[in-house]
Parts: structure tokens; C-alpha cells; sequence
């Protein structure tokens, strides 16, 4: 199965980068750019019997691992 | 005194670290390489600065997943003194031994100059001889971050260690390199057996080096 997880910067901590990217897209004309927020996307194989079981073990990498919690959110998406 | 510094693969001031625990401490410290996997007796571990595992993921959380940190962090809970400087805060606070998080610097660059702190609290094994001193950062990630409840939980129990500071020894938005929530440059846990900072002591621990304000520090952890 095939795992791909997001992990993005809580709402309440400052993204310096993602305030830079978005003045750069101003700067190229998109004009109507207000905020980005850059986070990481893993994607990763993983064997298991079911998606639920493929997620809960994601979640637990998450926790361990992969995200910092006091900083961030992550999301999990399980393919076939 | 028995004394450890930790290894990764991409630790670059665990010699310079080794030489001030030397000179100061008089204690020729065992340099253990982060796969092995205990740590029998020791009365000051230090996790020291550089780049553990070149920075994947993010700082630190490679070296916090290491082999020899359960041992660290079984040690820390049992008392013993460990003290994390730079990368090695980073890494204490993804082992979870600290709390809070070490971001990007708000300047979004890599900042190596001389910095001056200041002990919050001066009534600990790290910091009893401690003063306002100037010693260097050199950091990409050390802009310390933690919500209102966490500042406000370790702003009650005292565990701010540092906090950077201007030569009068003024905290402000001006003597903040690196955009740190309330200026600060370092930080306990709940017993005060555990110090993370971002300045460098080791780096300032002789004449030689132009400044040997850090030599405080070390000093503190004989008396």
C-alpha cells in the first residue's frame, strides 16, 4: 500500500518561509497570492493487511517521528 | 567526575566540548559513539552541537530516534545532569527531554556571531555561577517556539535558563537574533537536571578564544 502524509506548520506558528515565498509570488505578478504556509509530503510503502491497519501505524510513525507535534499538524492517505 | 559526550555521525564540537570539560571540569570525558546503547554511571552527559544526520527531517529528530538516547534519557530521569548545546538542545527537545520546538531563525538565515545572555534562574547545578555573558551562536534552527500554555507552564516552575540580551543585560526585540518567544536562548525541564541552549560555552572557555565568559557554566556544574 502506498502512504502519503502531509505535514504542515500549526496556525499559530510563524512560517517565515511561507512569508517569503508568497512576497516572491507577488513579486512575479500573482497578485492575489494572501498566505502560504509550507509544510513536507512523505510518501512511503508500507505491507499491511488493511488500510485501517496501514493508517494507524502512519499515525504512530507521525507521533514518533515523522511530525513534531508541538509545531506541527500531519494528514495520512492510504492508496491500494 | 565521570563524564560523557555523545557522538552522532555529524556532531562537529563534541572535541571542542570535550576540551573545555577537561580544562574546567578536570574530567577526561568518555566520547560515546551514539550506537552504543548504555551508559553505565555518569555524573554529566552532554549532547553536543553540530549537524547530527545533516539535519533530515528536521534537527535533531534523527539523533532523538539514536540507539544510545534511551540510555540518555534514562539517566536524565534518574538525575543525572545532561546538557544539550545547540544541535544537542535540538536533539533533547525531539527526544522529548525539553519541552517546546527550535524553528527556523525569523531572519531565515544561518547566524554566527557573538550573542550576550543572561541566567534567568541562577539557582541550579548549570547556573549557580552564572552571569551575563557573551558567547557565540551559530545556528539555522534556533528561533524557540512554544504555545502561551507551555511559555506561561515553564515561565512558572523557573525553567528558563537563558535569555539573550543586550550589554546592560536588557532583554529586547533588539537583542534577539534569532525571533526566540521571549528571548529565549535556553531552557531546563521540570527538575532542573536537564539544560538545552543554543550559545556556545565551549566555544568561549579559554583566553584563547577572546572570551571565556562560558566558562561559567561549567564551573556551576562543580560546585
Amino acid at each position: 500500500m502506498l502512504a502519503k502524509i502531509h505535514i504542515t506548520l500549526k496556525k499559530d506558528v510563524l512560517d517565515p518561509q511561507g512569508s517569503v515565498i508568497a512576497n516572491s509570488l507577488k513579486s512575479l505578478g500573482f497578485d492575489n497570492v494572501n498566505d502560504v504556509r509550507q509544510g513536507k509530503f512523505i510518501e512511503l510503502e508500507i505491507n499491511s493487511n488493511s488500510k485501517e491497519e496501514a493508517e494507524k501505524q502512519c499515525n504512530d510513525m507521525c507521533e514518533k517521528l515523522l511530525a513534531n507535534l508541538v509545531i506541527e499538524d500531519y494528514s495520512v492517505e492510504i492508496e491500494n | 567526575m565521570k563524564t560523557h559526550v555523545i557522538v552522532f555521525p555529524g556532531s562537529n564540537c563534541d572535541r571542542d566540548v570535550a576540551v573545555a570539560i577537561q580544562n574546567i571540569i578536570g574530567s577526561s570525558p568518555e566520547m560515546v559513539w551514539h550506537k552504543d546503547s548504555t551508559i553505565k554511571q555518569s555524573d554529566l552527559i552532554v549532547v553536543p552541537g553540530g549537524f547530527s544526520y545533516g539535519d533530515y527531517l528536521r534537527c535533531g529528530a534523527m539523533a532523538s530516534a539514536s540507539p544510545i538516547m534511551k540510555s540518555v534519557i534514562e539517566n536524565a530521569n534518574k538525575g543525572v545532569p545532561v546538557m544539550g548545546i545547540c544541535n544537542g538542545f535540538q536533539i533533547l527537545i525531539e527526544s522529548g527531554l525539553l519541552q517546546g520546538a527550535l524553528i527556523r531563525n525569523s531572519s531565515l538565515s544561518f547566524i554566527c556571531r557573538d550573542i550576550i545572555i543572561k541566567p534567568t534562574n541562577t539557582k541550579t547545578i548549570f547556573t549557580n555561577k552564572s552571569k551575563i555573558s557573551k558567547m557565540p551562536i551559530a545556528h539555522n534552527e534556533g528561533n524557540y517556539f512554544a504555545n502561551s500554555n507551555q511559555i506561561k507552564e515553564i515561565e512558572d516552575n523557573d525553567q528558563i535558563a537563558f535569555q539573550y540580551c543586550d550589554e546592560n543585560g536588557d532583554i529586547n526585540a533588539h537583542s534577539n537574533p534569532n525571533g526566540s518567544i521571549n528571548n529565549i536562548a535556553g531552557v531546563f525541564n521540570k527538575s532542573k537536571n536537564v539544560l538545552g541552549m543554543m550559545p556556545h560555552p565551549e566555544r568561549a572557555a579559554e583566553s584563547i578564544h577572546g572570551c571565556d565568559d562560558g566558562r561559567n557554566i561549567f564551573e556551576s556544574l562543580l560546585s
